[in-house]
């Protein structure tokens, strides 16, 4: 009987400066250290990233999928929140 | 089904017929779950296991690019592999259940990769024609309708892109060779064409899964049509570089605008699947030998970090 | 293409390279068995970082070489005599223990040693040592990271560990061993001085080892010969594989 799997982590990379690091796939590592030189080898050999982040999977809270009406739809009902909302005439458009 | 089933059902094929992905957390079918783990597992299992057939050239890459590109290659694939366990794991499936699966026959990979690589030129066919053939698929299932198998597939597409280029280069190096260095790549591309055909699958009427694929779009074109679409573009890359495909009767077919081909032996199909193919006991004797001879490894990390962890919390307490 | 017919500087490049490309070949000797799939990418870029570093060696000795020389003459077309790497590369990987401590103690002095390169008066050895340091500043972090794993791991990891330390040792004392020719090109300031970097070594590969619960071996015997081009057995079977097709089908593109 072999041995179960080391860790799971999630995986997330700074493409370059100014941007978000976003999330790319997972890995198997038992320790943070491991965890992201492991990353550094599996997800960034085309130069992909500039800065890594790695979290166990496990200290992932995420909503969950009865969460997403009370969550997302009273926010979606609120257009006053966004630009096209407001109808400007054209020569102050801009703003 | 319970009338909430129904509903969800209803709003599950409603987002996939609307182009939307589906997501981990979402609700789906467990049928359309155990699919994807199957799909996407076996996917996985054919990466690994195909680094071995390729790794088994790196030690005697005859110029030190070639070596390096050989072993970059052979490295991606492992990197696929990795993907596609995760995209699986998602799916609540861990590694070590879809190893398992792998080492007990319950799971199954790419049965071209149980065909030995006996030449140099067999690096180049590999190259050329398996991932020529598996690019085909994968760009089609970059649309695929599960989030994380399509977001894994841009990926493997994206690095996929030298490694057909590379393959087909070693043909096109060896066709303008001498005599022998295209003897050899022809004895290449002839004992590879007909496997490389045979990874897109049973015809369409023949597929048991096709159907219900196409319909929860975790297929998005059916086996025969990626097929066509490889033998088209194969025919005017062989004529190109002067090599021979191995089949009688491919001719052009102006009705149709593509190829007409051969009939496919499936009972050598059936025996490379089913464990007759040369390699076969060969491939997973290897992977499994390798994960044993791991096993010290792997608990000495664990061993490791647990020993941290309590020392850290001593030093705490 | 023997080393006598090579000037200094010529043949001190070339014992660069083959240091590299037989390290750089075993390490590749693990593709598809490493102990997991993430470890199977990592080493692939160790391996691919020492077959990058052997072609800038070689490069740079075929460019001084001429005569329709490169970077393969010096891969595929030299006898096991003509050889002039430590021995300590050419010896089989072993089990993931040996493989992992002989990478550490060679990264150890790697570091030091392309950082000393990085200021040679020579302005190509110079490059090859600034951009190979970076890669070996990373080497040495998973070495060591993994001696620390191993070590302080499982009674059988330490067990393998320190088994694997015991046979390696006495190949070490050949990585500071310095002939004439080095001499001279260490006088010139286009060598690295391997003496001073002795000590740091010796201290820095302690500190490893006492963190990992390593026992430093007796130095009971030691072996050297590689600059000499004097081999283990082991070298002629490397090249047989490494130059197999070459010598089977001479004088081809590929």
């Amino acid at each position: 009987m072999t041995l179960s799997d080391l860790q799971l982590f999630e995986v997330f990379l700074r493409p370059r400066r100014g941007l978000d690091h976003k999330h790319v796939g997972s890995l198997h590592a038992q320790d943070p250290a491991q965890a992201i030189e492991y990353a550094r080898d599996v997800y960034t050999r085309r130069g992909e990233g500039v800065s890594i982040w790695v979290v166990r999977s496990a200290d992932i809270v995420a909503s969950q999928e009865g969460d997403v009406e009370p969550f997302f739809d009273p926010l979606d009902d609120k257009p006053y929140r966004h630009a096209l909302h407001y109808k400007l005439p054209n020569s102050v458009d801009s703003m | 089904m319970s009338r909430d089933e129904s509903t969800e059902l209803k709003h599950f094929q409603d987002r996939i017929d609307a182009e939307e992905k589906v997501e981990p957390k979402d609700w789906m079918p467990e049928r359309y779950r155990q699919q994807l783990i199957r799909q996407i597992s076996q996917h996985a299992h054919s990466e690994v296991i195909g680094m071995q057939p390729e790794g088994n050239w790196i030690t005697r890459a005859p110029t030190l690019h070639r070596k390096s590109i050989l072993l970059a290659k052979v490295q991606d694939e492992a990197g696929h592999g990795l993907y596609l366990y995760s995209a699986a794991e998602t799916l609540g499936v861990s590694r070590q259940e879809m190893t398992d699966a792998l080492h007990s026959g319950a799971a199954k990979y790419a049965s071209i990769f149980n065909y030995p690589t006996l030449t140099w030129a067999d690096i180049g066919a590999i190259g050329w024609l398996v991932d020529g053939a598996a690019i085909v698929n994968q760009i089609s299932l970059q649309r695929t309708s599960f989030g994380p198998y399509a977001r894994g597939m841009v990926r493997i597409c994206r690095e996929e892109s030298f490694h057909q280029r590379q393959g087909y280069q070693i043909m096109m190096v060896l066709a303008a060779g001498s005599g022998e260095q295209k003897a050899m790549a022809q004895d290449a591309l002839n004992r590879f064409w007909w496997p490389s055909l045979m990874m897109f699958g049973p015809h369409d009427a023949a597929s048991a899964h096709s159907a219900q694929n196409m319909t929860w779009k975790i297929k998005r074109q059916t086996n025969d049509e990626l097929r066509q679409k490889f033998v088209d573009q194969s025919v005017l890359q062989a004529e190109a570089i002067g090599l021979v495909l191995p089949d009688p009767d491919l001719k052009w077919n102006a009705a149709r605008a593509h190829y007409d081909f051969g009939e496919i032996d499936w009972n050598e199909f059936q025996r490379s699947m089913t464990g007759g193919g040369p390699c076969s006991r060969q491939r997973i004797a290897h992977h499994k030998q390798a994960d044993a001879e791991g096993e010290w490894v792997r608990a000495a990390v664990v061993a490791h970090d647990h020993k941290q962890a309590a020392q850290l919390s001593t030093s705490r307490g | 293409m023997q080393p006598s017919t090579l000037d200094p500087l010529t043949t001190y490049t070339v014992r660069l390279g083959d240091d590299a490309l037989v390290s750089g070949h075993r390490l590749s000797e693990w593709t598809g068995s490493a102990p997991m799939l993430e470890e199977e990418l990592a080493l692939a870029n160790v391996a691919l970082d020492l077959l990058g570093r052997a072609r800038l060696c070689y490069g740079y000795a075929a460019e001084r070489t001429g005569q329709g020389c490169s970077e393969d003459s010096f891969a595929y077309q030299r006898d096991c005599r003509a050889f002039t790497n430590h021995l300590i590369h050419e010896l089989p990987r072993g089990d993931f223990a040996f493989t992992m401590a002989r990478q550490f103690m060679v990264d150890c002095l790697a570091v030091p040693f392309l950082q000393g390169l990085a200021r040679s008066l020579d302005s190509r050895l110079a490059g090859i040592g600034a951009k190979c340091v970076k890669e070996s500043r990373y080497h040495l972090r998973r070495s060591t990271d993994w001696m620390f794993r191993l070590g302080d791991g499982t009674e059988e990891s330490h067990r393998r560990l320190q088994s694997a330390v015991d046979e390696l040792w006495g190949f070490t004392p050949e990585l500071f061993a310095q002939d004439a020719l080095e001499a001279e090109l260490v006088h010139s300031g286009v060598g690295v001085d391997l003496e001073p970097l002795r000590e740091p070594w010796l201290t820095a590969v302690n500190q490893t080892f006492s963190g990992a619960g390593i026992v430093l071996p007796a130095l009971d015997w030691q072996v050297d010969g590689g600059r000499q081009g004097l081999h283990t057995e082991h070298l002629g079977h490397l090249l047989s594989e490494l130059q197999f097709v070459q010598r089977a089908y001479p004088g081809q593109q590929w």
